[in-house]
């Protein structure tokens, strides 16, 4: 009698103890760890937008980052963990940039920042991110500075640098219009200048020949009819507009309208067909030529093309108040898609440390929505995902990509 | 302006109950330090750091109260003086390696005067024409800032960095404790200096400026002298402000000063409650705090929101917050 119940516990004993000795390779291999911001159900972002402001047109981008979460979260997360992305509005004015992040990291204690927009906003905390050791991911802003690993090891920017746009453009005509003379509109802060080094970085010693007008504006400025007159009036022949979406608008419009047929180069930041040219005039938009680096939603080539029919997919189902003309929702779709591959690269090894160590081992990744040829790759000493584009040329109704796909080299 | 003006001088009361009244009025400041005090221990450091930004906010609002409130001349052009504030602490401690607190009282005198000079020709415009002056050097200031001749000091369009200070050792306070406690130690100072100005003889002569220009004169007061004053003194206020403002961000830009900065500090002065030095404090929780609710309630139009808690604030407490305050008070006491 005193055996029998004894019996199914030892069985149980016996079992357990196996059930645990076949486990525990497996759990102490799969033991997790988390940094601030991460758990074995959620993975905590955070991000600032100009939701309001200046800059309000970009406010897109960071809604259809959430609702891509929202579609990675319902088809089950990442490695089952839900993302959970804190967006901000930062009304694109330092000072709030400041307070709202640290809100991010100190109060809501994100794992990593994404995609924080802007370059002034991004330069006001670029120390601090860096000092609390937290991730600065991808940011939205093709400043050169944001690839400095050495002294910034805790920021990766995303886009195409704004050098290395620059000095595309100015390679590509030295070897086609080596003779022009060059007329040159930019927006007075940061970005503008950086593209105007990276142009003329890549004209060289030729540049003081070629360049016969530079004009500025400011961000608050209303319009910038009056630069365009006085960059026409200099006699050049071809014209390098550096401008944000607003301003890109007025000038391809000023510069139609006041009979002025130059050579007419737009940088890629205001290459949207939604968002500029369309309000510029498609007709006055012709000959436009900038460069590109994915492919373009409104360019019939790739109406049929797998990725553009997911991406549209997407937008009908998870974020119908979006444009789906303007680039910029495809854009954020891919930085997107890029945020999602290094936290899958992460596994389950969520702290500060690995999301940088895992951003900064982009192998290869290929979104496809890149232009075909393209992949996006990274290492210790290479912060710049980005580092191919093609030229287009717009033909009316879409961007035409013309040439090879070039390559410029790592960034110092 | 004149309906919401606040009785400055108090109506004759007997020596006794004006006693009694005068140490309410210290016990109340007494538990309000009391609290601030003690506020930074029980908050992170987040919200540490937003109340030094609340507290920079009220010496600006004090400042640009005795000008507007007192003194009944609008300014929508304050913002600059902050940025020169700003500006000001941050070059010194960027470009000559001045310790932070040294740079406040060079920030504040600098704004003194350039306050003062812009108060000189400034005088000969009224109202409105005061306004849309003022107004022109808020909308100027940021692309100064950006001017290539002074790019070697400002750092241009990339602004300027600023080493955050650290808390003296001993202390045992965190580096934003450490600058709240700094900053609350400025306030003290500047609400101490703003108050005896202003229950004294000149706050009288502004006051009656602001009321009955030409009866202040018949009295013997120096218009012209008071009020250029009282716009380098409420510029050297918004200049100490901005320069403590810029140390808890630790970055300027000229993108930081914009026309919206001097417009929100006018909505600051009006909300907290004109004339009213207490109404500093209310409008600079208004305006920091605000926003945030407004952003947090809608994502697709924060700013509409903002409006509807402007106008209900505008609508519920006319003479501000420090006069709904007033009126609270008065209706207890009954």
């Amino acid at each position: 009698m005193t055996i029998v119940p004894l019996r199914p516990l030892r069985w149980l004993a016996a079992s357990a103890a196996l059930a645990v000795a076949s486990l525990s390779p497996n759990v102490f291999a799969q033991a997790a760890k988390y940094g601030p911001g991460a758990s074995a159900t959620e993975i905590k972002l955070g991000q600032t937008m100009p939701y309001s402001g200046p800059a309000s047109a970009y406010g897109t981008i960071g809604k259809l980052h959430q609702a891509y979460f929202k579609m990675i979260n319902d088809n089950g997360g990442i490695n089952g963990r839900k993302v959970n992305l804190i967006s901000l509005d930062d009304g694109y004015s330092p000072p709030k940039t400041v307070e709202q992040v640290r809100r991010l990291v100190e109060q809501d204690e994100v794992l990593a920042l994404f995609q924080t927009l802007g370059t002034p906003p991004n330069s006001a905390i670029h120390k601090y991110v860096n000092g609390k050791k937290v991730p600065h991911l991808l940011l939205a802003t093709g400043a050169t500075k944001w690839g400095d690993p050495k002294n910034f090891p805790w920021t990766m920017g995303f886009n195409l640098s704004y050098q290395s746009e620059g000095e595309i453009y100015a390679k590509w005509l030295l070897k086609t219009k080596p003779d022009a003379k060059v007329a040159i509109l930019y927006q007075n802060d940061d970005y503008g200048k950086d593209v105007l080094k990276g142009v003329k970085d890549g004209l060289g010693a030729a540049g003081a020949k070629m360049i016969v007008k530079e004009a500025t504006y400011e961000v608050t400025d209303p319009t910038v009819d009056s630069q365009i007159i006085a960059l026409q009036g200099s006699g050049a022949d071809t014209f390098i507009n550096i401008t944000t979406p607003k301003f890109g608008a007025q000038a391809v419009r000023k510069a139609w309208d006041s009979g002025w047929k130059p050579l007419h180069i737009i940088n890629n930041v205001s290459a949207s067909v939604g968002s500029v040219l369309i309000p510029a005039g498609l007709d006055k938009s012709v000959g436009l030529v900038t460069v590109q680096y994915y492919k373009d939603p409104n360019d019939p080539q790739w109406k049929d093309d797998p990725a553009m029919l997911e991406w549209r997919a997407f937008m009908g189902r998870y974020y119908k108040e979006g444009d789906p003309k303007d680039a910029s929702n495809l854009y954020a779709y891919i930085t997107a898609q890029t945020m999602v591959q290094i936290l899958k690269q992460c596994g389950n090894d969520l702290t500060r440390e690995n999301v940088m160590k895992q951003a900064a081992s982009l192998k290869n990744f290929k979104s496809a929505l890149l232009l075909p040829g393209m992949s996006m790759n990274t290492s210790p000493t290479d912060f710049f995902p980005i580092q191919q584009a093609q030229l287009a040329k717009f033909t009316g109704q879409l961007w035409q990509g013309f040439g090879d796909v070039i390559s410029t080299g790592a960034q110092p | 302006m004149e309906t919401t003006a606040a009785p400055l001088t108090m109506p004759a009361a007997p020596a006794g109950v004006d006693a009694a009244r005068r140490r309410r009025h210290l016990i109340g400041v007494a538990i309000l330090l009391v609290a601030a005090c003690v506020l930074p221990f029980l908050v992170g450091n987040y919200r540490v750091f937003q109340l030094t930004l609340v507290l920079a906010y009220s010496i600006a609002l004090l400042g640009l109260n005795m000008l507007t409130g007192y003194n009944g001349q609008i300014s929508l052009g304050h913002g600059a003086f902050y940025a020169i504030g700003a500006y000001t602490a941050a070059i010194l401690m960027d470009k000559f390696g001045m310790p932070y607190w040294m740079t406040i009282p060079i920030a504040g005198a600098v704004c003194l005067i350039a306050g003062f000079l812009f108060g000189l020709p400034a005088l000969r415009l009224e109202g409105l024409y005061l306004a849309l002056a003022t107004f022109a050097l808020g909308v100027a200031m940021p692309q100064i800032l950006k001017h290539k001749s002074l790019e070697q000091w400002t750092g241009g369009v990339q602004g300027i960095v600023i080493v955050k200070p650290e808390a003296p050792e001993g202390l045992g306070l965190s580096q934003d404790q450490w600058l709240y406690f700094f900053t609350l130690a400025w306030v003290v100072l500047m609400f101490f200096i703003g108050w005896n100005l202003l229950r004294g003889r000149i706050g009288r002569a502004m006051v009656a400026i602001r009321d009955q220009p030409v009866a202040a004169q018949a009295m013997g007061v120096n218009t012209s002298l008071v009020k250029s004053l009282t716009f380098g003194v409420s510029a050297l206020y918004t200049g100490v402000a901005g320069a403590l403002g810029s140390i808890a961000i630790q970055f300027v830009a000229p993108d930081s000063f914009n026309i919206f900065l001097s417009i929100t500090l006018v909505v600051g002065v009006v909300i907290g409650g004109l004339a009213s030095i207490s109404g500093a404090i209310y409008g600079a929780f208004f305006i920091q705090f605000i926003p945030n609710v407004a952003d947090q309630i809608s994502k697709a139009a924060p700013w509409a929101i903002y409006g509807i808690f402007l106008l209900a604030f505008m609508y519920a407490m006319p003479t501000g917050v420090a006069g709904f305050v007033r009126i609270l008070r008065a209706r207890l006491r009954r």
